[in-house]
């Protein structure tokens, strides 16, 4: 739906409230090309990207282990991190306004955007006004989501991406596949040659240690610092009691970026506000200890507005609405705007373990982007819209759950958004599907029957047991999945024959002796002593 | 102001009124306020900061000469940058050629730097981390940014155990770098790498009665 569609959303405070409009079909790197089950099998068949994965995010997930551990006190950091920005949420317009005081207050631009279209265009505009064609860029999730970097290009403008997986992301002319480590699915061998082949006067000899690669891009990007003066920024937090933004790195090219050119702009979802400077010790011991698994990231540069004498003079916010306010509408979906990007979710996600991040076509990818990534840009009503594939693209585990140190209960997220997809999108044949399905259930009979047709699986399964590929339309599970065979007999079968009714008569005698031998559970209170 | 601001305001303060939000209460049952006595701090500041890869030295403060001399010798630096509020008696153990930074040196100068010598505003022993403030002792952020070695020197004093009560140090409003060890990424295939834009290198002088 258009934004022209819904008058009532640009006139808001003066009639009934209006539910805000999702991000435009179409726009920014919110929806992949294909649905999530085809966009997996092909990855899946990837051999390299599961090892460089499967090895990445066991060491992740070992290290994040280890520093949580350390702190005693990491659950009640959890509960404070979940509740602030809870709260934050609860009061995003007063804390929005005070935000944007303090930032003009001192010596900031504060502009606000609907949606990723306008992002662009502002951040646009403002590097055109100070006569620059190109931009130096810290990583940023925000301008990946709406696509700044395409769009600065057909403007004429030129992006540098300084961190250094991102250099390796766009010198690949790639898409990044990992919230925290983009190029995750990228080994030293591939690296070097993209190396070799894109960047000037690169050292031919260049082997693949990546001390030596990492060099290559920091002799690289020494020069793009040195002479752009312009840079672009996301922020891991804006703190509306004093104006002051936050971002959280390792490399310093963040540094660089933030305090060497004349210009500065940064792009903010409105919900990374924190009420309060006091704030910054609960995120500042979640983030790092939950993303890298470090006990603090190398570098966290903190500003507010401009300081004479120290970085750039010139500083523009923008605030990116983009869907968010969508999300926000919705009471359950909501606490996925708690996020803070820290990818804990995605490293313990079996399923994203094993499709990495390019399966879920979103700048958000894994357990969070599948659910962020429907509530920003909808399930459109088009049953072939890959968003509305990626609330299944889950086992349903909750080791996400877990991991999150803002406690955002995905896997209830993403059963609800299964709800709402098939109440709003679900086809028709799966419709009747289901009803057909209650119906034979609802009769023991025909149950029984069903059951034993069933059987007849066993004659197309391969000699491991299981079934590769069934016909239209049970190939919309099995092309995706290995379905096991059915068993040789079914429950009831196996009840009613004289097997079956041996193993019973052998478990009642076990039970009679047992209560022969004394009380009730008295197994257990003796554990108990 | 803009359509767009009172836009995207309306539209939060519809969301909030179509799924009006359960007042929450943030519990701030986590650790705060803690007192270690200084040779824990030290110990655990010092065991943090060198599993970055940083390297730690100790000295009073009458010992600040020599061992900032130390930490810059050690590394063959001959042209040190300085902000313009740093006391120059720490330079007084070293005969290398001191350059004093202002605001208006271009950043393209501090690269003929062998290094740099700061105070810091802050530390914090559970992370391993120093708080540098924009103080006449610290210059601008570009001056511990650019050359390839920094050497911060940090009173013990302004240690503190964990990271509220370093934060609670901070003057708010102030450009402010919170440094965790030297330059690093683990982008290639997650192995670590000292060293990328930032300062290869960290020396990390704690004055344990100052």
């Amino acid at each position: 739906m258009s934004r022209a569609g819904t008058p009532q959303s640009t006139n808001t405070f003066l009639g009934m409230p209006a539910r805000p409009p999702r991000v435009p079909y179409g726009e920014g790197n919110l929806r992949g090309e294909q649905a999530f089950p085809r966009a997996a099998a092909g990855e899946l068949r990837n051999e390299q990207l599961r090892r460089n994965l499967g090895r990445a995010t066991g060491t992740i997930r070992g290290k994040r282990i280890a520093v949580t551990a350390e702190l005693p006190d990491w659950e009640e950091l959890r509960d404070a991190g979940a509740a602030i920005k809870t709260d934050a949420l609860a009061r995003l317009p007063e804390l929005l306004e005070e935000l944007e005081r303090r930032v003009t207050e001192r010596g900031g631009t504060v502009h606000w955007a609907r949606d990723g279209a306008e992002a662009n265009e502002i951040v646009t505009r403002l590097v055109r006004a100070t006569g620059s064609d190109e931009v130096i860029k810290v990583k940023s999730m925000a301008t990946q989501e709406i696509g700044l970097n395409e769009h600065l290009e057909q403007a004429g403008i030129t992006p540098w991406e300084t961190d250094l997986a991102e250099l390796i992301v766009q010198l690949g002319h790639d898409r990044p596949s990992h919230i925290l480590v983009p190029a995750i699915h990228r080994n030293r061998d591939e690296i070097r040659e993209i190396f070799l082949r894109e960047i000037p006067g690169v050292d031919p000899g260049l082997d693949a240690v990546p001390e030596h690669l990492a060099a290559a891009a920091r002799a690289y990007l020494r020069e793009k610092f040195m002479t752009t003066r312009v840079a672009v920024s996301g922020a891991n937090f804006g703190i509306a009691e004093t104006g002051t933004l936050g971002v959280v790195e390792s490399e310093g090219n963040g540094r660089m970026c933030l305090t060497l050119p004349e210009t500065l702009i940064t792009v903010m979802g409105i919900e990374k506000v924190l009420p309060r400077h006091q704030d910054l010790e609960v995120f500042l011991q979640l983030l790092p200890r939950s993303s890298t698994g470090e006990r603090m990231n190398p570098y966290t540069s903190l500003w507010t507005g401009v300081t004479e004498g120290d970085g750039p003079q010139d500083f523009h916010l923008v605030l990116l609405d983009n869907g968010r306010t969508a999300a926000l509408a919705d009471s359950v979906g909501r606490q996925a705007l708690n996020c803070i990007r820290c990818s804990a979710c995605l490293n313990v996600c079996p399923v994203y373990e094993r499709v990495g991040g390019h399966a879920y076509g979103s700048t958000y990818p894994g357990p969070i982007g599948a659910v962020l990534t429907p509530q920003l840009a909808g399930m459109h009503a088009a049953a072939d819209d890959p968003n509305s594939s990626l609330p299944y693209a889950s086992t349903l585990c909750g080791a996400c759950y877990d991991a999150c140190p803002v406690k955002i209960d995905i896997p209830s997220l993403l059963v609800e958004l299964r709800h709402q997809k098939t109440e709003e999108t679900g086809r028709s044949a799966e419709r009747l599907a289901m009803r057909a399905a209650a119906a034979v259930m609802g009769r023991p009979r025909l149950w029984t029957a069903a059951q034993r047709t069933a059987r007849l699986g066993r004659a197309v399964a391969g000699r491991d047991g299981t079934i590769g590929r069934l016909p239209r339309p049970l190939s919309g599970w099995s092309d995706t999945r290995d379905t096991p065979a059915p068993p040789a007999q079914t429950f009831r079968d196996w009840f009613a024959s004289a097997e079956g009714a041996a193993a019973l008569r052998e478990a009642a005698r076990e039970g009679e002796r047992r209560s022969a031998d004394g009380p009730a559970h008295g197994d257990d209170q003796q554990e108990d002593q | 102001m803009s359509a767009a601001r009172e836009t995207v305001l309306g539209r939060v303060r519809d969301a909030l009124a179509l799924a009006p939000p359960a007042r929450t209460t943030v519990p701030r049952a986590y650790r705060t306020g803690r007192l270690l006595p200084d040779e824990e701090r030290l110990g655990l500041f010092t065991d943090r900061l060198t599993d970055y890869r940083a390297t730690v030295l100790t000295c009073t403060a009458d010992g600040t000469a020599a061992a900032v001399g130390r930490a810059l010798a050690d590394r063959g630096a001959r042209r040190v940058g300085v902000p313009a509020g740093l006391d120059r008696s720490w330079l007084a153990g070293w005969d290398g050629e001191v350059f004093e930074d202002s605001a208006d040196v271009p950043p393209r100068d501090l690269e003929s730097l062998d290094g740099v010598v700061t105070g810091a505003a802050a530390g914090c022993a559970e992370t391993g981390t120093v708080f540098l403030d924009a103080s006449p002792d610290q210059g601008r952020r570009a001056l511990s940014l650019v050359p390839d070695l920094h050497v911060c020197v940090v009173d013990l004093s302004t240690v503190e155990a964990g990271v509220p009560e370093a934060l609670a140090r901070l003057v708010t409003g102030r450009p402010t770098t919170l440094i965790s060890g030297p330059s690093a990424t683990s982008d290639i295939e997650l192995e670590r790498v000292e060293g990328v834009h930032g300062p290869r290198t960290l020396v990390v002088v704690v004055r344990t009665d100052a």
